[in-house]
């Protein structure tokens, strides 16, 4: 009888050897003549113990040393028992790390598909409701309501609509979209097709960044795979409806992750930001209504539509309902992926799950939310991972990227990294921004090299002032967040 | 690689081919960019033709998006990620590192040809970093100095 191993072929599984790992294993396994199964499954977020072998276990099945359960230096019993991963509460990351990403059968044989039958059997507003119903909120930084943006879309009659899905993921910190993608590629495609019936789109695109080649095979294979199989294309599974499905690749502009500059580069323009209104659900790709969805939110959708909108909503806290996929990173002892319902403190995922600093020193700051994202005080630790929370402590909770930095961190240096990067990405369309930040730069590097520098904090403060209230888009508008954040609570960086 | 075909006849394919999908630029820039690793500003003509836009817009256009580039690059390229949770485990002196072994600062190639060198803000690599990109594939991450010098030596460096 063949013996299962996985090994992750998950992109950072394989920066860390997952690769040569799979190899050794096959070539040791045919020496020993021992008949073994390789998956390449995704990654099960566990990325301090990457790259992990795992094993179907069998007891008293092996005799080869590794897969002899507790007797290896470096064994660790059975993933599931493993706190760090028993402690979540995975829905959206239900298969991933689990199955094969690109095998449908097993996506289907683990309740894949499922949500897509129910939704077969709704109306159009039906399925709208469900996905209102659970509270889900956009998971690409904004916290829309996605039910609320669908009924805009349904509700603007046009003989073309689109769904995309925004998979720029360029928040630095961030890489959950990528573990979807690569890790269960079909939870994306069954989100959109739904999205697709929901409020009568044909077309979908994926505008995935152009950083992810492992994302784009396996997103080609999975759709390559939907479409043999009737789940992609004309009449979807005999029920008449078409649903087709593209990837488009973006190409290093961070700011096209923003909604209307995406829609601008997938119509093969520069990614210049567009005025709002009109709202891209009712003038969107072409001119036409067009839901935007991050991937985790579309990726949220088929757990919705399987188990109900009620399901979803019942985890959670306050406004903000359901599981978020937190992706710790930086300066920790145990980075990975942790997906929990709302309601955990800070300090309760970075000590409880992230065990503290990689370096063993303390933790001074941490920037929540992406590039744009304010950097934590320690002091503001125990806020609970929640939009209103966060938001009340002038803090972003975002796409859930967490990076801590330890005390050798010198945020002065930060705050001026947040305007070059403001500058390198900005697009240029609206002065505070692109004037503004290259200003931000100099005047940091001043303020670092003790050059006037109370007269260039105040000349700061009031550049932030100008970005925060005269910018189109939350590129130059945000910006201020990870500045301000530094100065305020780290001001003897500043000098002060 | 396509061999037989000369660079303008590759332009040519991939503008026939790809011209009449719906925003159609990106993924000519894209399958150009695949095939000679760079966009020459002798395809920007054929381009603008084939889409009937402005030379000029198609210029903006290859301008605008950091990833395409109108030099060839090295025969390999490095992206090193510059982003926060890099910084937070060390990238800044990654970034030193590199840039002292290969004597290039970024958007600069080796005198030798060998080895181009880029920023990149994140590669979804940020639980493993620093972390850097080796050609289009390969990522790399807990990347320290000895491990980098190990990957280039690889590489004939
Ligand atoms: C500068 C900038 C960059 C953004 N980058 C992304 C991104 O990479 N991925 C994403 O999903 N949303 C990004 N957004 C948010 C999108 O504009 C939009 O709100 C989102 O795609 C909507 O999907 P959601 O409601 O499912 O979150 C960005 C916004 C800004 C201002
Ligand atoms: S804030 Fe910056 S990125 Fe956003 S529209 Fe203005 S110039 Fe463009
Ligand atoms: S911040 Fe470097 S890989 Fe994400």
């Amino acid at each position: 009888m063949s013996i299962t191993i996985y090994v992750s072929g998950d992109s950072s599984a394989i920066s860390l050897g997952a690769n040569r790992v799979a190899m050794a294993i096959l070539n040791e396994a045919e020496k020993r003549d021992i008949d073994i199964h390789l998956v390449r499954n995704g990654s099960r977020g566990l990325y301090w113990l990457e790259p992990l072998v795992e094993v179907e276990v069998n007891a008293g099945l092996f005799d080869a040393d590794f897969i002899n359960g507790g007797t290896h230096s470096l064994a660790l019993g059975a993933t599931e028992e493993i706190p760090y991963f028993k402690k979540q509460q995975r829905l959206t990351f239900a298969r991933v790390g689990i199955t094969d990403p690109i095998s449908l059968e097993d996506y289907v044989a683990h309740n894949g598909y499922k949500g897509l039958e129910n939704a077969l059997k709704m109306s159009q507003a039906e399925i709208v409701k469900q996905v209102t119903d659970s509270g889900l909120r956009g998971r690409g930084g904004a916290a829309f309501p996605t039910g609320i943006k669908w009924n805009t879309v349904l509700n603007t009659p046009s003989e073309q609509k689109y769904i995309i899905c925004n998979a720029d993921e360029g928040d630095s910190g961030t890489f959950s979209d990528r573990m979807i993608m690569e890790g269960d590629p079909f939870v994306l495609i069954e989100g959109m097709t739904i999205a697709g019936l929901a409020v009568g789109a044909t077309q979908g695109y994926i505008y995935l960044r152009v950083e992810y080649p492992h994302a784009q095979k396996a997103l080609n294979a999975a759709i390559k795979k939907a479409y043999e199989n009737n789940y992609l294309g004309e009449n979807i599974q005999g029920s008449g409806k078409t649903f087709n499905l593209e990837v488009r690749l973006g190409a290093g502009a961070y700011v096209c992750g923003e909604e209307t500059s995406l829609m601008e580069s997938l119509e093969g323009k520069r990614g210049l930001v567009r005025f709002k209104p009109p709202l891209p659900a009712i003038s969107g790709l072409f001119g036409k209504p067009t839901v935007v969805n991050n991937v985790i939110s579309l990726a949220s959708v088929p757990i919705i539509l399987d188990k109900g909108g009620d399901y979803y909503r019942d985890f959670g806290m306050g406004r903000s309902r359901g599981t978020l996929p937190l992706q710790l990173a930086g300066n920790l002892k145990h980075t990975g992926l942790v997906e929990i319902a709302f309601g955990l403190t800070l300090r309760e995922l970075l000590y409880d799950f992230g065990g503290g600093s990689a370096s063993g020193r303390p933790i001074k700051a941490v920037q929540v939310g992406g590039p744009l994202g304010a950097f934590v005080h320690e002091s503001q630790f125990d806020t609970p991972l929640d939009y209103e929370a966060f938001a009340a402590n002038w803090t972003v909770l975002g796409h859930g990227g967490v990076v801590a930095f330890d005390d050798t961190v010198n945020m002065a240096e930060m705050a001026r990294y947040a305007m070059e990067f403001c500058a390198e990405e900005s697009c240029g369309k609206c002065t505070p921004c692109r004037i503004g930040s290259t200003r931000g730069f100099e005047v940091m590097d001043d303020i670092i090299n003790n050059v006037d520098r109370e007269k260039n904090i105040v000349l700061l403060r009031s550049l932030c002032d100008t970005l925060l209230n005269g910018s189109l888009c939350a590129l130059g508008g945000m910006t201020p967040y990870p500045v301000l954040s530094a100065l305020n609570h780290f001001p003897e960086d500043f000098g002060a | 690689m396509t061999q037989t075909n000369t660079p303008s006849k590759v332009i040519e394919n991939i503008i026939t081919a790809l011209k009449n999908q719906p925003g159609a630029l990106l993924p000519i820039l894209h399958g150009i960019q695949d095939e000679l690793g760079f966009i020459p500003s002798t395809a920007v003509p054929d381009i603008a033709k084939g889409l009937n836009l402005s030379r000029a817009e198609i210029h903006g256009v290859i301008s605008f998006y950091h990833y395409f580039r109108d030099t060839p690059p090295g025969k390999h390229t490095i992206h090193i990620c510059r982003a926060e949770s890099c910084q937070a485990m060390g990238g800044k002196a990654l970034e030193s590192h590199v840039k002292a072994k290969l004597g290039i600062d970024y958007h600069e190639t080796t005198g030798d040809g060998k080895f181009s060198l880029e920023p990149v803000y994140c590669l979804g690599n940020c639980a493993c970093s620093p972390a850097l990109q080796l050609d289009k594939e390969d990522v790399y991450g807990r990347v320290t100095p000895e491990l980098f010098d190990a990957i280039i030596n690889e590489l004939g460096a």
